[in-house]
């Protein structure tokens, strides 16, 4: 069963924001990868979100292309993704796992095998970035079958009637995308972030998780006062670009790239506490 | 609005609403997308079942591009290879020289009664590109054109002709640098500027109703084709050859003539250098389906699902995917997709240079290879249609440069 839905009951419970890094699975390689998903959790990360590289990401910025770049180069493939999530899972039984990724790789290593490979590994949820519910075919089904939670993003231009549709096919937690754009664009229109969250709550009890333009402290504070947690990508994913060469030998290299996600663990707590 | 097609068969007559041809087509785009491309949908559906739309969309086809494009007989070219006659569809007399202008003057009334005051579009060949720019500078609208590095290189006349005509032509450095990049890169700009933007994909790929409404603008090819070869010889052509990159002047021509079951039909991909080697551009002849740019359809990708890399001779044609309905077409075996390498090309290039003087364009140069194979192999009374998609004035000094030629002395 999917991993998620305790661990945002237990944020709930303790008040505090669901703080969830993302980052590209394999860039530049999957020992560096594990090596930071357990870092990460010791700082703090309540959740990982792992990229499937694509070699066409049409909905991400400049820093997540370099990183699926990187990945690509050094063999990732999805099968070696799914292996690097059951290696976590061996050593993490607690923190969920969600993947995210683009249809392609997923259509071609076929529906059926994918949803086994997940559950295999010990993947809690799936989302995939191109793949409307209106065209997801019996995906959803495989994935609820084994207690794979289906994350579906809603965004600034979601109609309310979408989202109503969106939020039947999701389980897990709603990911609100905050901008119109790209991963990495800058947060500019908050307010309407603001109203949109307001709505959305009125149909759904899911948690929900504000994503796309975070990247500090003060970002991530400003979401999280707005939904239940936050999701940090390419503010992360750029850190990870700064890595040295055979970055596994360096574990103060790992430690210094995660500490992004312990500054904004430190600065929710806080909040958190103030708040209650 | 237009005379009527031949009835068609229930397979032929797709997409069904939400898009689909078969299990190919579909609208897989990021949720901020999501509502720009039903409203798209929405707004070509409104307008196509307006006629005064279609008079509007045909009077500038006759005024300003200059329809219709002639039907040539190419006596010379079908001595030389023996056997059937060959026509051409002359749309490289077009206005900018291709086909593609068929649909940016359809798209750009789209955009303009949908209130949308900036144009984007992805280009390969830089033909699209320059059909953009183009309506664009008519209109007074501003123009973003999405150009691979490497095709900057290539297509290099191109890239000052979309500077002329006011355009901003954007280098796209990732991935591959070529078509299916620039077309990653407007996607992003798109979600970016959703609310003021219309995306003019210039082919008969992306989601849906892209797929549908290019071929819907771009089917005048094989309507007027039809017309004009029935007023000619009383009779239907015996075959219908086209290139296929995207697939959008294949489609154009083949589409009215789906119902005529006695005409067969040929769709060439760029078989580079060799079907049996790693460097082509042809899905159909090569790929398998999967999801890339917004629809289901043959992609040129590898078994982890990664798109491949694609070579071919020229850039209009260097894209890893191709359009849902070819690939329901050829599921339904109504279509032959074949394909012509590199070499084969430059030589039909230099033949209808020669023998006609008509200079085609790198991308048609395909179909002629293809064609001269087939002709020969028909009988003398039978009829072969060629689509001329473009002319070669764009492509010259790529072929100088691939023969070693020397450019500009004589
Ligand atoms: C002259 C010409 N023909 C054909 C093509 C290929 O596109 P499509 O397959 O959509 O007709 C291009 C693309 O740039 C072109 O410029």
């Amino acid at each position: 069963m999917s991993r998620i839905a305790p661990c945002a009951a237990r944020a709930r419970e303790q008040e505090r924001g669901l703080l969830i890094p993302y980052l590209v699975a394999g860039d530049p390689d999957f020992a560096t990868t594990l090596a930071l998903m357990r870092e990460l959790v010791a700082r703090g990360a309540d959740m990982i979100e792992l990229g499937i590289p694509f070699s066409d990401p049409s909905s991400d910025g400049p820093v997540i292309q370099r990183g699926v770049e990187r990945a690509l180069a050094g063999g990732a493939t999805l099968a070696g993704v799914l292996e690097l999530a059951r290696r976590f899972r061996d050593q993490d039984g607690r923190t969920p796992v969600i993947l995210m990724g683009y249809l392609n790789p997923i259509e071609i290593m076929g529906y059926g095998e994918f949803t086994a490979g997940c559950a295999r590994a010990g993947v809690d949820g799936v989302l995939v970035v191109d793949m409307p519910p209106a065209e997801a075919g019996d995906l959803p089904a495989l994935l609820a079958g084994q207690g794979i939670d289906r994350i579906f993003l809603v965004s600034p231009t979601t109609t309310p009637g979408r989202a109503r549709e969106i939020i039947e096919y999701t389980s897990g937690y709603l990911y609100y995308v905050s901008l119109k754009g790209v991963t990495g664009a800058a947060l500019e229109d908050r307010e309407s972030v603001a109203g949109n969250i307001a709505g959305l709550r009125k149909l759904t009890d899911l948690p929900i998780i504000i994503g796309f333009g975070i990247r500090d402290e003060e970002t991530a504070l400003a979401m999280n006062a707005l939904g239940d947690g936050v999701i940090i990508g390419s503010a992360l994913v750029e850190k990870i670009e700064q890595l040295p060469p055979e970055a596994t030998g360096h574990p103060e290299a790992i430690g210094e790239a995660a500490e992004l996600i312990g500054k904004v663990r430190r600065a929710l707590d806080h909040d958190g506490k103030r708040v209650s | 609005m237009h005379e009527p097609a031949p009835e068609l068969r229930r397979e032929f007559s797709g997409p069904d609403e939400s898009g689909h041809f078969g299990p190919y087509g579909g609208a897989f785009v990021g949720e901020t997308l999501v509502r720009a491309v039903a409203e798209l949908a929405e707004a070509y559906a409104s307008l196509s079942a307006k006629p005064e739309f279609w008079r509007e969309f045909d009077a500038d086809l006759a005024d300003y591009v200059g329809r219709p494009s002639p039907l040539y007989l190419a006596e010379r070219l079908g001595e030389a290879w023996g056997g059937a006659r060959i026509w051409l569809k002359r749309e490289d007399l077009n206005h900018t020289g291709a086909h593609k202008i068929n649909n940016t003057i359809g798209q750009a009334l789209l955009a303009k009664h949908m209130g949308k005051t900036r144009l984007i579009a992805e280009t390969g060949a830089g033909q699209h590109g320059v059909a953009s720019a183009t309506v664009a500078a008519r209109m007074g609208l501003e123009c973003h054109v999405y150009m691979g590095a490497e095709d900057i290189v290539r297509q290099a006349p191109n890239v000052y002709r979309m500077k002329l005509l006011g355009a901003r032509v954007i280098a796209v450095e990732s991935g591959s640098r070529t078509l299916k990049d620039a077309m990653n890169e407007a996607l992003r700009d798109w979600a970016t500027h959703v609310d003021d933007t219309y995306y003019i994909i210039g082919t008969v790929a992306g989601p849906h109703p892209y797929p549908r409404m290019v071929r819907d603008f771009q089917s005048v090819i094989g309507r007027e084709a039809r017309r004009q070869f029935l007023e000619r010889t009383g009779v239907l052509p015996d075959a219908l050859v086209a290139c296929v990159g995207g697939g959008s002047n294949a489609i154009g021509l083949f589409h009215p003539f789906l119902g005529d079951s006695d005409v067969a039909m040929y769709g060439v991909e760029a078989a580079g250098r060799g079907l049996d080697t790693p460097d082509h551009a042809a899905p159909l002849c090569a790929g398998r389906p999967g999801v890339l740019h917004g629809n289901r359809t043959y992609l040129m990708t590898d078994e982890h699902g990664q798109i491949l890399d694609t070579h071919s001779v020229s850039a209009g044609l260097d894209y890893p995917g191709v359009g849902p309905e070819h690939a329901w077409l050829k599921d339904l075996e109504r279509v032959r997709y074949v394909g012509a390498t590199d070499r084969e090309t430059l030589e039909a290039f230099h033949q209808l240079t020669r023998l006609e003087g008509i200079i085609p364009a790198l991308e048609s140069s395909h179909a002629l290879a293809w064609a001269g194979r087939l002709a020969a192999k028909m009988k003398s009374g039978q009829n072969l249609l060629v689509n001329l998609s473009g002319r070669g004035d764009k492509d010259i000094e790529a072929v100088a440069r691939l023969e070693g030629a020397d450019f500009g002395t004589v």
